[in-house]
């Protein structure tokens, strides 16, 4: 049965682990903001990882239940009750009939998940759930939740919640600190420009959203101004427009850019980049590829051993 | 060929630094024969004008595995003289209500609004890749008198469908959107449709050509 948003809070969407396979044709792979915190809510609530979840950004949705469901939380606190009793990230709750799950602002992290037992029932669209805002397309209806959206949910029974293991989301969050790999045009930045990126805080602008985080702070430049022909971009690939102000480009950018890409934010670090709120400070530390690759190991060996058996 | 590590999941593959045919009949090699593999541990090509960006999961292989692809697939496609590509005739209707910019396009070539036409729509284009939103061809080949640069101004709102010219580049919007080209007609065809298989009209290595059609016929065909 369905749950019905009565306030969708600031900017709510449908999504999964994204759609991989299209951007060739343009489309881009868009998905969670932070995938991470998306694969915890979903393990939770007993479905598989890439089930379709409901990504909340800053102010969290309030949302009317028809019948009773299991659902989970996970990513930023977004100060969720039903009725008097608050749910908090890494736990399951069960909400009765014509129960109401309220949620707020959240004060540290942007980004909060909520997944339902059996997961929103959404039609794939290229293989995936996740909605395409600017190609609007694919979630529900292809656009961000609206006040009196209807959501159907798929059948959850037989699934059974698990539970994380104490303190395990302890290490995983909480990081002003991220890392990079050199990215694909490296050789067009001095060794100044390097050590400019790797010393140096960095402000979150609050131009930013899922296309991109822009950043403020002390500008990069290349040895030389040239220009860079338009070609593919990696997922948290570290651009550096004119103007040396460097954006991290996210999950819904374009495919394609023409600017050259300084660094690229780590696979195991990515959740960070959907965790980070305007004006936050961030600092970058270098990486080696096999190192990055090592880390995004540990990572998943994380998140297997992070439940309860 | 250059292979780049771009990231801790992305290799790119260099070919060049100039927009030329003959690099991008090495892009497209290189992107279907990968992409024939259907290798599920690759999850996106990504052609650009001189490149193409192979993203993979890491968990599944390596760099160096998948490097050793690449330059395998690379050799293979080098050795091709000339590739088979799908020839795409895309309806287009040049009156003035869907080509705004069409006098200012003559006026600048120094050509009649008919030659303008006549021109745009008998020279082939090339697919280079598609990138900016769902369905958007980056299409190479436009006629030396038709080149002219992007408005200063972009438009606030392009309407889906409308094709238009931008430096040596001719495009079309696949759906409604801001942009800065200059806008010269209109086809009927829906250009993206999600839930069509492909999504798109338009596929990277696709040589296309524009045929004039009058506004009973694209009213016709845009039913």
């Amino acid at each position: 049965m369905p749950i019905r948003v009565k306030n969708p809070g600031m900017f709510s969407t449908i999504q999964d682990l994204g759609r991989h396979g299209y951007t060739h044709l343009g489309i881009s792979v868009v998905g969670a903001a932070d995938r991470l915190s998306l694969r915890v809510a979903n393990l939770l609530a007993g479905n598989e990882e890439n089930a379709p979840a409901l990504e909340m950004t800053l102010l969290g949705a309030t949302l009317e239940f028809e019948e009773r469901h299991i659902v989970a939380l996970a990513g930023a606190d977004c100060d969720a009750k039903v009725g008097t009793s608050p749910v908090r990230p890494g736990e399951t709750v069960e909400v009765p009939a014509g129960g109401v799950l309220k949620s707020g602002g959240m004060n540290t992290g942007a980004r909060s998940y909520l997944a339902v037992q059996g997961g929103f029932d959404v039609p794939a669209v290229m293989g995936s759930a996740a909605t395409d805002v600017r190609g609007q397309f694919g979630g529900f209806q292809g656009r961000r939740l609206k006040a009196g959206d209807v959501l159907p949910v798929r059948d959850g029974r037989g699934f059974r919640t698990r539970k994380l293991k104490a303190g395990a989301l302890d290490a995983v969050y909480c990081h002003d600190l991220v890392r990079v790999t050199r990215g694909a045009q490296q050789e067009w930045f001095g060794p100044e420009a390097f050590e400019v990126l790797f010393t140096c805080p960095y402000a979150i602008s609050d131009q930013s959203d899922r296309t991109g985080l822009r950043l403020k702070g002390q500008p990069l430049r290349p040895r030389e101004q040239s220009q860079l022909l338009t070609d593919g971009i990696p997922l948290g690939a570290m651009q550096v427009p004119q103007d040396g102000q460097p954006i991290i480009l996210f999950v819904d950018q374009q495919t394609t850019g023409g600017y050259p890409k300084i660094a690229n934010v780590i696979m195991a670090d990515m959740h960070h980049v959907g965790q980070f709120r305007p004006h936050e400070q961030v600092r970058f530390q270098e990486v080696s590829i096999p190192q990055a690759i090592m880390l995004l190991k540990e990572q998943q060996r994380w998140l297997q051993n992070a439940f309860v058996p | 060929m250059k292979v780049i590590s771009a990231s801790d999941s992305s290799l790119l593959v260099v070919f060049g630094n100039a927009i030329s045919p003959e690099l991008h009949h090495c892009v497209i090699g290189l992107f279907q024969t990968l992409r024939a593999r259907q290798d599920p541990r690759i999850r996106n090509l990504h052609p650009g004008y001189t490149s193409v960006l192979v993203d993979f999961d890491p968990l599944r292989m390596t760099h160096d595995e998948l490097a050793a692809i690449v330059e395998q697939a690379g050799g293979a496609t080098g050795t091709k003289a000339e590739r088979e590509s799908r020839v795409v005739s895309v309806p287009v209707c040049y009156d003035a209500e869907f080509g705004p910019d069409l006098m200012d396009l003559a006026k600048h070539a120094n050509l009649s609004p008919e030659e303008v036409v006549r021109l745009h729509s008998s020279a082939s284009y090339l697919v280079y890749f598609l990138g900016f939103s769902p369905g958007f061809a980056y299409m190479g080949g436009l006629p030396e008198k038709l080149h002219m640069p992007r408005l200063a101004t972009p438009r606030g709102h392009v309407d889906g469908g409308t094709v238009g010219i931008a430096g040596s580049q001719t495009g079309i919007y696949p759906v409604d959107s801001a942009g800065g080209w200059r806008l010269i007609g209109r086809t009927p065809w829906r250009m993206f449709d999600p839930r069509a298989d492909p999504p798109t009209r338009l596929q990277p290595g696709d040589t296309v050509r524009f045929s004039a059609i009058d506004r009973a016929t694209f009213s016709a065909m845009a039913q």
